[in-house]
């Protein structure tokens, strides 16, 4: 099995993140990295991964795996190129969010925590992502797409598609 | 409109950049603050404005600044709470991503106050793009001398940087942030110790959130008095109300405090009315936590006078007929929407965000999730209403944190006040099961309609 | 020094002292119940809040009374605090809550389960719980795994006390399991496929107040009451080497570790002495282990009676029951 290591910019990138806290303090940074490992290895996190992001900030794997299983941006399991993930609280439901869980899963031909068959989409409901203004919304990777209608969903599944490109929280990091 | 202190520039084109922040009087604040006060006259000031924490515990600001262990000699901290999650909630959103500046600002001369040398914004995960605005203006304002070290030539220097969550509710709790922020679970800590005393590292610690940490900046500037001349009582200032539901014109809406409610729900300058030309009928005013109140009660007190926005004014009545400012998330619902299921959507919520350490949440969230999945798909008994309530008390005030009582506000309030449409629920299982039943046929209750006084 | 008065009884203790280690030293049917509190490890308790109790009076300098209830095991005491334990209808109601909280996704494994007898859940259910319970929606399952060869864990079963985790991080050199997701999706696990075998680890057993954790090696093999507990010590480089041997005749069926009347281990002991010296032989037998009455584990033992400290222990519950202060409270072993 291929050796997991960061790339030499994203190993920069940690040492930097890691200088923000104070010495002996480098276990702060496992939340940011673990970001940053989910974006280079295929949006999850395998357990090779979390133990390699232990052994950069010298800590016991169990520490990793503790952390990583709590959070919900984390996925433990392999995930589709586009993770779409459709707020469900109450807020965006009043304005139908529903319905746009319905639309997706018919466009898509699969149920709310399915990946589609080519591996292209996973379609999850997620809780309250702050844009109760312009519900109902969807969030993919970093981006927010808001005041959604049937046909602008058509047409993001659309350029998703063509782009082919893995969705990820941590495109153009400064 | 009143006065707009935090978005008075909000529509300057390139606000969000540092040369155009600095033009229209961007960091005055703190080169007030660091070349003619001393921390201590900055706290006094904070303290005198009457600012009260807008993350939705509504402490008084000045007040829990004044708390820091000056004594100790470990490094301080300022954290700000930008981890947002409260359904209902997304002011810190728009100002962090419309004026970054603001709250860098803030954070400069609060932590100035505070002697913090290093500071912390921590920020929900899923707002990653919001990240590198925020990245992009710390270096702007970095390269403009205004962090780093000796900042503006005097011995004060401050580094600020921003730290991600990654989906977590309860890391807007604020030592369950602090665990989350040393890189652990976030699983709220037992106060005392306070944050103040032993918080990041176990060093003294100030968490507040973006909007109180904003509204620093224009304390200075302007004055305390003048700041706490907008406002009534100990409501002082303004505050960023996030308008959401069934309204014409949801977003984010800055007022005075003390604007009447009424006026915020039908006037053009803010929400514009009920949607759809529907009828209101029910509103939670602060975030998905507070108490929910149906129309006759938002719009005037149990005593029949109009009801204010300020936290004396919308607690009036505890939580018999009174409900809480909190975060300021302003949810509105039409005749068509459903309590129940409304109610289900926020309890499914709080039981996907317990953090599982104490039985009564970890438990009773669970419990009470699925209890209303029953009622409102059409299984629910008769009895399953007052165990609702019962779990809802047996919650509220046991548990580590507020999320339990977060938890069981809710529930105890929606069945309160519209116990019959729960009856109805459990009356009529075949008309429920379709999820749109308010829809199809608006349910005629004792909530009565907007205007009326209830029974 | 501070003094405070629980349930009407005043005692003084040191500065720092938590309530509830101020109601042990009063000792008797005021002491809180407690499920995640260790006194022997570190930082734990403040979770399970089945100690809950009423803090009436904060302080003689500052009389007014806390607005809620506070976890004794992790709140010190003030000087002149008045704290309600038992005399409180609201933290009596507020632990019935707790019990009910903690019971509906456990199993009902009674039957098969090896804690039964020894479980600080069943005693506490017994005590101050209802008899029916009210929840009908399904229970969260888990399937059993083994953490070790030695230790068998029913998930299901778990309180999430955290208790084992304490263990794990202070006894042994390296902590291999923990608590994974959150809520009531919370599980102790290793994660990967993992043996947790570091020497001390077998205290995780003793420490886990209900049966999720138990001893392998003992599994199924008797019901605890129908058991002859003996103090027995041996001779150990690795730890103190004093401990409970659970015989049948000539049989000893399991060690454990010694606990006191509160039911928490002061000394550990290492896997060696807890698992590999099943043999009478092994060990210097210094008598029959003093159970408690009101335990069951005591059904089927006859024991002396010290007629002395029984009539010392009367006078103390009636003194208790006319709510006067104490006279110095007995030691008495479980």
């Amino acid at each position: 099995m291929a050796e997991i290591k960061f790339s030499d910019e994203t190993l920069a990138l940690v040492h930097r993140i890691v200088k923000r806290y104070p010495e002996g303090k480098q276990k702060s940074a496992l939340l940011p990295v673990l970001h940053l490992a989910q974006a280079e290895f295929d949006g999850w996190l395998d357990v090779p991964v979390m133990d390699y992001v232990a052994s950069l900030l010298n800590i016991k794997p169990i520490e990793v795996y503790e952390v990583a299983s709590f959070y919900s941006m984390y996925n433990l399991s392999p995930v589709g190129k586009c993770l779409i993930e459709v707020c469900q609280t109450g807020p965006c439901w009043l304005r139908g969010s529903d319905d746009i869980v319905g639309h997706l899963e018919k466009r898509l031909g699969i149920k709310n925590g399915e990946t589609t068959s080519d591996g292209m989409f996973t379609l999850k409901t997620v809780e309250c992502l702050g844009s109760c203004g312009t519900a109902p919304m969807l969030q993919c990777g970093a981006e927010y797409y808001e005041d959604l209608t049937p046909e602008k969903i058509d047409s993001l599944l659309e350029k998703l598609k063509t782009s082919g490109e893995r969705s990820t929280y941590m495109k153009s990091r400064v | 409109m009143g006065k707009q202190i935090l978005l008075e520039h909000i529509n300057v084109p390139g606000i969000h950049t540092f040369d155009v922040y600095r033009k229209t009087g961007g960091y005055a604040s703190v080169e007030k603050a660091l070349k003619t006060m001393t921390p201590d006259q900055v706290t006094e000031e904070v303290k005198e404005s009457g600012l009260r924490g807008r993350g939705g515990a509504g402490f008084p600001a000045g007040l829990k600044w004044s708390f820091l262990d000056r004594k100790s000699d470990k490094p301080r901290y300022l954290v700000c709470n930008a981890d947002e999650s409260e359904p209902g909630t997304f002011k810190d959103r728009y100002l962090m991503e419309k004026i970054p500046h603001l709250l860098i600002e803030g954070m400069i001369t609060s932590s100035y106050a505070l002697g913090a040398r290093t500071a912390y914004i921590y920020i929900r995960g899923e707002y990653m793009y919001i990240v590198r605005i925020l990245e992009k203006a710390i270096e702007e304002a970095r390269a403009a001398g205004f962090l780093g070290n000796n900042i503006l030539g005097t011995d004060y220097s401050l580094e600020l940087y921003v730290h991600p969550g990654a989906g977590a509710y309860i890391c807007g709790e604020e030592t369950a942030l602090l665990e989350s922020l040393e890189g652990k679970r976030g699983n709220p800590r037992l106060k005392p110790p306070f944050p103040a005393i032993a918080g990041l590292y176990a060093c003294p610690t100030v968490v507040n959130n973006v909007e109180t940490i904003a509204s620093v900046v224009s304390i200075i500037n302007i004055s305390a008095d003048k700041y706490n001349d907008v406002g009534i009582g100990k409501s002082t200032g303004t505050k960023l109300i996030s308008a959401s539901g069934h309204i014409n014109k949801p977003g984010v809406y800055e007022i005075e405090l003390g604007l009447p409610v009424e006026e915020f729900i039908y006037s053009d300058e803010y929400c514009g009315g009920i949607w759809k030309g529907r009828t209101l009928k029910a509103v939670v005013a602060g975030g998905s936590s507070v108490p929910i109140l149906p129309a006759s009660l938002i719009l005037k007190t149990a005593k029949g006078e109009p009801r204010l926005m300020t936290y004396e004014s919308l607690a009036d009545g505890g939580f018999v007929s009174g409900t809480m400012l909190g975060s300021g998330g302003f949810i509105v619902m039409d005749e068509t929407a459903c309590i129940v299921r409304n109610l289900w959507t926020y309890t499914r919520f709080y039981h996907h965000e317990s953090c599982g350490q104490c039985s009564p949440c970890r438990e009773g969230t669970g419990w009470m999730e699925k209890v209303l999945h029953r009622i409102e798909h059409g299984h629910g008994h008769a009895e399953d209403i007052d165990l609702l309530v019962d779990i809802a008390k047996k919650i509220e005030g046991n548990t580590i944190c507020p999320l339990g009582d977060a938890a069981a506000w809710p529930v105890a309030s929606a069945i309160r006040h519209f116990r019959d449409e729960f009856e109805y629920h459990v009356k009529y299982p075949e008309k429920v099961k379709n999820p749109r039943h308010f829809e199809i046929e608006p349910m005629q209750s004792s909530y009565t309609l907007a205007g009326t006084v209830n029974a | 020094m501070a003094k405070v008065t629980i349930d009407g009884i005043e005692t003084e203790v040191p500065d720092g002292t938590t309530i509830l280690n101020a109601a042990r030293q009063i000792g008797g049917a005021l002491v809180p119940p407690a499920m995640c509190y260790y006194s022997s490890l570190k930082d734990t308790g403040g979770k399970c809040r089945v100690c809950l109790v009423k803090v009436s009076q904060g302080s003689s300098k500052d009389p007014r009374p806390l607005p809620k209830l506070v976890a004794s095991c992790r709140t010190p005491v003030a000087d002149g605090m008045v704290v309600q334990n038992i005399t409180s209808p609201d933290v009596l109601e507020a632990r019935k809550g707790v019990v009910e909280f903690l019971l509906i996704n456990h199993p009902l494994d009674c039957p098969i389960c090896d804690q039964a007898g020894e479980c600080d859940l069943q005693n506490l259910a017994y005590e101050h719980g209802a008899a029916n319970t009210r929840y009908e929606e399904e229970r969260r399952t888990f399937e059993k795994t083994d953490i070790g060869d030695k230790i068998k864990l029913h998930m299901t079963r778990c309180i999430l006390c955290y208790r084992c985790t304490f263990v794990a991080d202070q006894l042994t050199e390296e902590r291999v399991h923990g608590v994974m997701n959150r809520g009531d999706a919370s599980e102790i696990s290793t994660y990967i496929e993992k043996a947790v075998d570091n020497e001390f680890s077998g205290n995780m057993i003793d420490v886990c107040p209900v049966g999720a954790l138990t001893d392998k090696t003992f599994r199924f093999k008797s019901r605890v009451w129908f058991t002859n507990p003996l103090d027995a010590h041996r001779n150990c480089d690795k730890c103190c080497g004093k401990v409970v041997l659970w015989t049948k005749g000539e049989e000893v069926l399991r060690v454990s570790a010694r606990k006191d009347q509160f039911g928490e281990v002061r000394e550990y002991i290492c896997n060696e002495c807890r698992y590999d010296h099943k043999n009478m032989k092994d060990w210097q037998v210094e008598g029959p282990r003093h159970i408690d009455r009101h335990s069951v584990i005591s059904q089927n033992h006859y024991e002396k009676i010290d007629l002395q400290k029984l009539k010392r222990e009367i006078d103390r519950q009636l003194i208790f029951q006319k709510g006067k202060q104490l006279p110095e409270a007995n030691e008495s072993a479980s």
